[in-house]
């Protein structure tokens, strides 16, 4: 007789429960239906409902993993969960705050003449007409786009070559002296200035030169360069830094001198790196309202000299429409010419990003790989 | 014979070495005396309201009296900013360096850094129209319920323009700060530490706070002072958001205001002591600003010295 062992497969002892694979999809599914069940009874909105099933999802999934997994796989699957809820909370805003430009701007935008005539005339009576008889909406913003082009322009002619040329000093020319690490240190603290005292100080510079009450573009610009040079500095500097010192040794064994070797192999290299450096330097700084508010005041007409005069730019122009509107009874046309203008801002700025981003790879050195 | 002629040079690319150098070092001392000329031109202008009488300046009782509400308004704003987005900017950061897939994470980090893209005053024209009508609800139910905190007495800002919406609004601008600063700290983490916390059994969460968390400590402290130092001296979303008073102790009532908010608010049509006022109060906004960053680059500085062990 031959007896037929059949096998026993045992639980090891040293292995404890595991939930099954589907374990966080069968949560969910309940999770969503007890939400929808919950928010039934005290009034449905998607933004409770997506709250409500959250919580559920990772009380039944913590729980669920308590009884079966243990204390310690519970934890993880508890910090699991608090991990991706902190990112998805940090998406609320982003996605709120386009969703909001983009609803009330288009209106704004999409009206005609709002790209190319500037606020000169416009009176809180026109409004007023535009409100209760539904005359056309007046006014829009070519001043302030003009001002804000001319100011970041000009912030950027100075910033670009007093930063790069510092970066250059720092990288291929400090060798870790004393001089370069208090610029470095000093970089990194003018990082930190907050907006509104580098524009105090720009007005304040000019009040004692050229005189009491000086505000024009010039003074903005100036402001602007103190937020943007530290930025041009570290980008630029960091770039430098990565270019091969094989490429520079190659030069010198050449015979070719440092500063031709500078321009014509260091900066080549790096050039997209810079490039894209610059580019989200002025992203930064096109978006700053404080620093142009107390150096160029606000104006309702095109003035195109940055030497002489309030100018208007895109960030003071919403300011002002909304804390001050065109016609205090009816702040509705200027809430709309706000909306409009913030649209054309952060488009403006989500190019220069895309921008950045293209430089970048366009401009990259090939490596042959 | 001619053999000089080989080893000298010729003078125009001497020249072009002298003035190329003199032109970069010339660049780097600008900076320091850019930074130079602001603390000195804010303390020229700013000295007749440091000097004046008391009953000149607004108010009526002297600079300190003035200064005194604002700074603590700004405190109490970056501070509501910090509790709300340090955790959330250390779980992000955290999801990008350790538990989203390595193809989404550098994706995932762009979509953070948009948040630091949009200009502050798209934040406060935001949180005006949007978040301060959305949120007022909530203030009702929390003087209702938690009205015996002094923080919480009522009756709530009917409009939700209060210092704890200004503080939300500041906390998503500083989110992506405090993120990017940690996340880079997180992703220097020594593979072998976690490897070895791994090996010996331990899971993600029990790895993440055995390596990953010391590890970076120091950069966390750093970043969280980096954010502050924006939080203090951000203007924009606090000009539109507050509706601005006197000092009060309840978080959800109108009242409270902060240096940069009252600069800009005031600086565009003052003249006289007046201009003189809102520069002393820049010149302290700026003094605060700058002894939380240079702390926080100590920190980093001092941090850098020992990370190059791995």
């Amino acid at each position: 007789m031959t007896s037929t062992l059949t096998p026993v497969r045992k639980r090891s002892a040293l292995t404890k429960g595991q939930l099954p694979k589907a374990a966080p999809y069968i949560v969910v599914a309940v999770a969503l239906v007890l939400g929808a069940a919950i928010l039934a009874l005290i009034g449905f909105n998607a933004f409770g409902w997506g709250i409500v099933s959250g919580i559920l999802f990772a009380a039944g999934l913590v729980g669920w993993s308590l009884i079966v997994e243990g204390a310690r796989k519970a934890k993880d699957k508890l910090a699991t969960c608090l991990v991706v809820g902190a990112f998805l909370v940090a998406l609320l805003p982003l996605f709120s705050v386009i969703w909001t430009v983009l609803v009330n701007g288009l209106p704004g935008l999409l009206d005609p003449g709002f790209l190319n005539t500037s606020m000169n005339g416009v009176t809180g009576a026109f409004d007023n007409k535009t409100v209760e008889e539904g005359a056309p909406l007046l006014g829009g913003i070519y001043h302030a786009l003009m001002g804000t082009l001319l100011i970041t322009v000009l912030a950027t002619l100075i910033s670009v070559p007093v930063g790069l040329l510092t970066a250059i000093y720092l990288v291929e020319y400090g060798e870790d002296r004393a001089l370069a690490r208090a610029i470095t240190f000093f970089v990194d603290v003018m990082t930190g200035i907050p907006s509104i005292v580098a524009g105090l100080f720009a007005a304040a510079a000019f009040f004692a030169l050229v005189g009491p009450g000086t505000k024009t573009g010039a003074v903005a610009a100036v402001a602007l360069s103190v937020l943007m040079i530290p930025v041009v500095v570290r980008s630029s500097e960091e770039m430098l830094k990565i270019v091969p010192n094989e490429l520079r040794e190659a030069a010198y064994a050449l015979g070719v001198r440092k500063w031709r070797t500078i321009l014509k192999v260091v900066l080549p290299t790096a050039i997209s790196g810079i490039a894209s450096g610059i580019t989200l330097a002025i992203a930064r700084v096109i978006g700053e309202t404080a620093p142009i508010l107390v150096t160029a005041g606000f104006a309702t007409t095109i003035n195109t000299n940055v030497f002489s005069g309030w100018m208007a730019s895109l960030p003071t122009f919403i300011y002002t429409q909304i804390l001050n509107p065109t016609s205090p009874s009816n702040p509705d046309p200027s809430s709309q010419r706000a909306w409009g203008a913030a649209l054309v801002l952060i488009i403006l700025v989500m190019l220069l990003n895309l921008g950045a981003r293209l430089i970048a790879r366009m401009f990259a050195p090939k490596t042959g790989r | 014979m001619t053999t000089t002629s080989l080893t000298k040079s010729r003078g125009a690319g001497h020249t072009g070495d002298k003035v190329f150098s003199a032109a970069a070092l010339a660049a780097g001392c600008l900076i320091l005396v850019v930074l130079f000329g602001v603390a000195l031109f804010l303390v020229i202008q700013a000295f007749p309201a440091l000097v004046a009488s008391p009953d000149k300046i607004q108010g009526g009782e002297g600079f300190l009296t003035y200064i005194w509400p604002l700074v603590i308004g700004t405190l109490i704003a970056a501070v509501i900013a910090l509790v709300i987005a340090t955790p959330i900017a250390i779980g992000v950061a955290l999801f990008i360096s350790h538990f989203a897939p390595r193809k989404l994470a550098s994706g995932l980090g762009y979509v953070i850094d948009l948040l630091a893209a949009i200009p502050s005053v798209v934040y406060g024209a935001w949180g005006v129209a949007f978040l301060a009508k959305e949120i007022s609800p909530a203030y009702n139910w929390l003087a209702n319920n938690m009205g015996w905190l002094p923080i919480f007495q009522g009756p709530a800002s009917a409009t939700g323009k209060t210092i704890l919406t200004a503080g939300i609004v500041l906390a998503v601008m500083v989110l992506p700060i405090i993120t990017s600063l940690t996340r880079e700290i997180f992703l220097q983490t020594p593979k072998l530490h976690e490897e070895a916390a791994l090996a010996l059994g331990a899971t993600r969460w029990e790895m993440i706070r055995m390596t990953v968390l010391p590890f970076g400590r120091p950069g966390i402290i750093s970043a969280v002072m980096l954010g502050l130092g924006r939080a203090l001296g951000e203007t924009m979303a606090v000009a539109l958001v507050l509706s601005s008073g006197a000092l009060t102790a309840s978080l959800i009532q109108s009242g409270n205001q902060t240096i940069a908010a009252e600069i800009a608010l005031n600086f565009p049509e003052a003249s006289g002591l007046k201009v003189s006022t809102l520069i002393a109060a820049g010149l302290v906004l700026f003094v605060i600003t700058l002894g939380v960053n240079m702390i926080a680059r100590g920190i980093i500085t001092r941090h850098k010295e020992f990370s190059g062990a791995n």
